[in-house]
């Protein structure tokens, strides 16, 4: 008797559990369709021209052009987009490189119990902070020197470099813990100093950790709708410099998603671009597989 | 020939005190930037912060002299609602991967899963929830639109967190339940949760300030308007009663993001530095409670 009861309860602990994982499961699955569903309709119901959104660059969907479709050409927030999340990352990586060898090689008592919490401390102010700092301090000071209106791409990849700093430095500094010490030390025998042992030898051991954690900072970047809303400047235009108004993929689905009925095509066109940013976020997630696939042939 | 390498060995020597140097100047430089930008936010906002009559009073749209009376309940009673509904079911999760997934495709499928999910961009999170919720469901943009919409976007980071915490205690812990009769689920129970506790509830914790600052996720979901809410009201189908789960709530950081972007308030810069100031306090003691409460748990758990 006793064994049965035990053996019930091993099976609702089981089929609770399971039932927990079916349903993240069931969201992400209805997430991805649903969001592909509404995505793909401009193109298969409006027929709206796949390279046309992909190529065009005027955006202007309550618009028709010359042969009566609306004019939906998206490649100004696709660029957006990209300039965004890659100047972000120029800006990042010297400053995460060099704090997370800094805590891990040089310092890291300092780096456990300093370095790690303050990190923490940046990863949790909220991204509408980070925009509205970016508007008060950013913006009036690229207005300052470049004359425009200090909105852009540069504002956006400020903003965007701060907040995913404590991300990429944390994974970086989990890349470089993660080389084994003998490494350092056999250097260290041959007579190497410390900043020999760290570019020649632990740098180079953990280049696929530290790309995951680039790509994965990028992830971020491109996807954070509010902090670059607030400071790109929203003109749906490739713009002629760094530091004239633009926009991002997210910044159009935030100014303009409440705006459009359901069922128009401007509606629909707004889906494809968040469907985008979906097959975006696989693609970043597939090249950390990659990286970390091909880590593990070479190192066995 | 040994001048040469002396040379060479004095200019390793100098490479290496250059890099440390360079090395040392970063790092100070994030510090500074990390110390500014948070004493920035809360000093540029503080004398709104700590004016009750800010804190409790009406938001305004045209007039000066607006409060976040609303949006502060409104964060509050959302983030209680995310996490009564995202906690137990990233805690079911968790446990099914770390003691019942057979390591085989299916546990790899599910893994990847919950990976796409942790990347996805909140926007995209908070326009599903657009989607499903606020029109499928016919839900309008309520606080249960939102607090499932923060559940999606917070599902990921807590089983990560959890997953972790189960898996860092000692197999022998593991092994010893079993030995001694206990089922899994037993096991689990009894032995594994209470051990993996203080992180479980660190994790929590700071998941808990994340949600608090999100904002992508709710514009679409839990809608950008905050009635007046009457707190004498019992009528759980009013849209003034604080209560009510149907009603629309906006959040300090949606107030943020609404007052920049419309900026047809006044005062909008003092508004919005004071609110900024109100969400970095709470998010601070967030990240202090965290910190406090996993040291204190974990000593009652384990020293006793």
């Amino acid at each position: 008797m006793k064994s049965l009861q035990k053996h019930q309860l091993e099976r609702v602990g089981k089929s609770l559990t399971g039932f927990c994982i079916a349903v993240v499961i069931l969201v992400v699955g209805s997430l991805v369709v649903m969001v592909a569903q509404r995505g793909l309709s401009a193109f298969a119901v409006d027929g709206v021209d796949l390279w046309g959104f992909l190529s065009g660059v005027t955006w202007n969907p309550h618009q028709p052009d010359a042969s009566g479709a609306p004019t939906v050409g998206a490649l100004p927030m696709i660029f957006g987009s990209f300039a965004v999340t890659l100047l972000s990352c120029l800006f990042v990586i010297p400053f995460a490189l060099g704090s997370a060898i800094y805590t891990v090689e040089v310092n890291p008592k300092f780096g456990n119990t300093v370095f790690r919490p303050a990190l923490e401390l940046l990863v949790g102010i909220p991204s509408v902070v980070f925009g509205l700092v970016g508007l008060t301090i950013v913006v009036p000071w690229i207005r300052g020197w470049s004359g425009g209106t200090g909105y852009g791409i540069l504002a956006g990849s400020l903003v965007l470099a701060v907040m995913v700093l404590p991300t990429v430095t944390s994974l970086i500094i989990d890349a470089l813990n993660a080389v084994p010490a003998a490494y350092r030390m056999s250097s260290s025998a041959l007579g190497g100093t410390r900043w020999q042992n760290t570019w020649h030898i632990v740098l180079k051991a953990a280049t696929p950790g530290i790309l995951t954690a680039i790509i994965l900072g990028m992830a971020r970047a491109f996807g954070e709708a509010l902090a670059v809303q607030m400071v790109i400047g929203n003109a749906a235009t490739i713009p002629d410099s760094l530091v004239s108004p633009a926009a991002t993929l997210t910044s159009v689905l935030t100014t303009s998603m409440g705006n459009e009925a359901m069922g128009t095509v401007y509606n629909d066109v707004l889906w494809s671009l968040a469907l985008i940013l979906l097959l975006m976020s696989l693609v970043f997630i597939l090249i950390v597989h990659i990286i970390g696939n091909r880590s593990e042939v070479k190192h066995g | 020939m040994a001048s040469d390498i002396k040379a060479q060995v004095s200019r390793a020597k100098r490479e290496d005190k250059i890099a440390t140097g360079i090395l040392m100047a970063i790092v100070a430089f994030i510090f500074i930037l990390l110390a500014a930008l948070i004493v920035y936010i809360i000093a540029s906002g503080a004398q709104k912060a700590f004016d009750p009559s800010f804190l409790t009073g009406k938001p305004e749209q045209f007039k000066e002299g607006g409060g976040i009376g609303p949006e502060l309940f409104n964060s509050f009673y959302l983030l209680v609602l995310t996490m009564i509904i995202s906690v137990p079911l990233s805690l079911g999760a968790a446990i099914y991967l770390v003691e019942y997934a057979p390591g085989n495709r299916v546990t790899h499928i599910i893994k990847t899963v919950i990976e796409v999910l942790s990347s996805l961009p909140s926007i995209v999170v908070g326009l599903f929830g657009f989607l499903l919720f606020v029109i499928y469901f016919g839900w309008g943009f309520s606080i249960i639109s939102g607090a499932f919409a923060l559940t999606i976007f917070n599902i990921p980071l807590l089983v990560r967190v959890i997953q972790q915490a189960l898996e860092s205690v000692p197999t022998t812990q593991r092994d010893a339940g079993l030995a001694l009769g206990l089922t899994r689920w037993e096991t689990t129970i009894h032995i594994l949760l209470p051990t993996a506790m203080p992180a479980i509830i660190t994790g929590i914790i700071l998941s808990a300030g994340r949600v608090f600052g999100e904002a992508a996720a709710l514009i679409y979901t839990a809608g950008q308007s905050a009635p007046m809410l009457d707190f004498t009201c019992l009528d759980f189908s009013s849209p003034t009663c604080p209560w009510n789960i149907f009603r629309p709530a906006e959040t300090l950081a949606v107030h943020i993001w609404k007052i920049n972007s419309e900026g047809v308030v006044p005062d909008l810069a003092a508004i919005s530095n004071g609110t900024a100031a109100v969400l970095m306090i709470c998010v601070l003691l967030f990240n202090l409670i965290a910190r406090f409460v996993g040291k204190r748990v974990g000593k009652k758990l384990v020293a006793e």
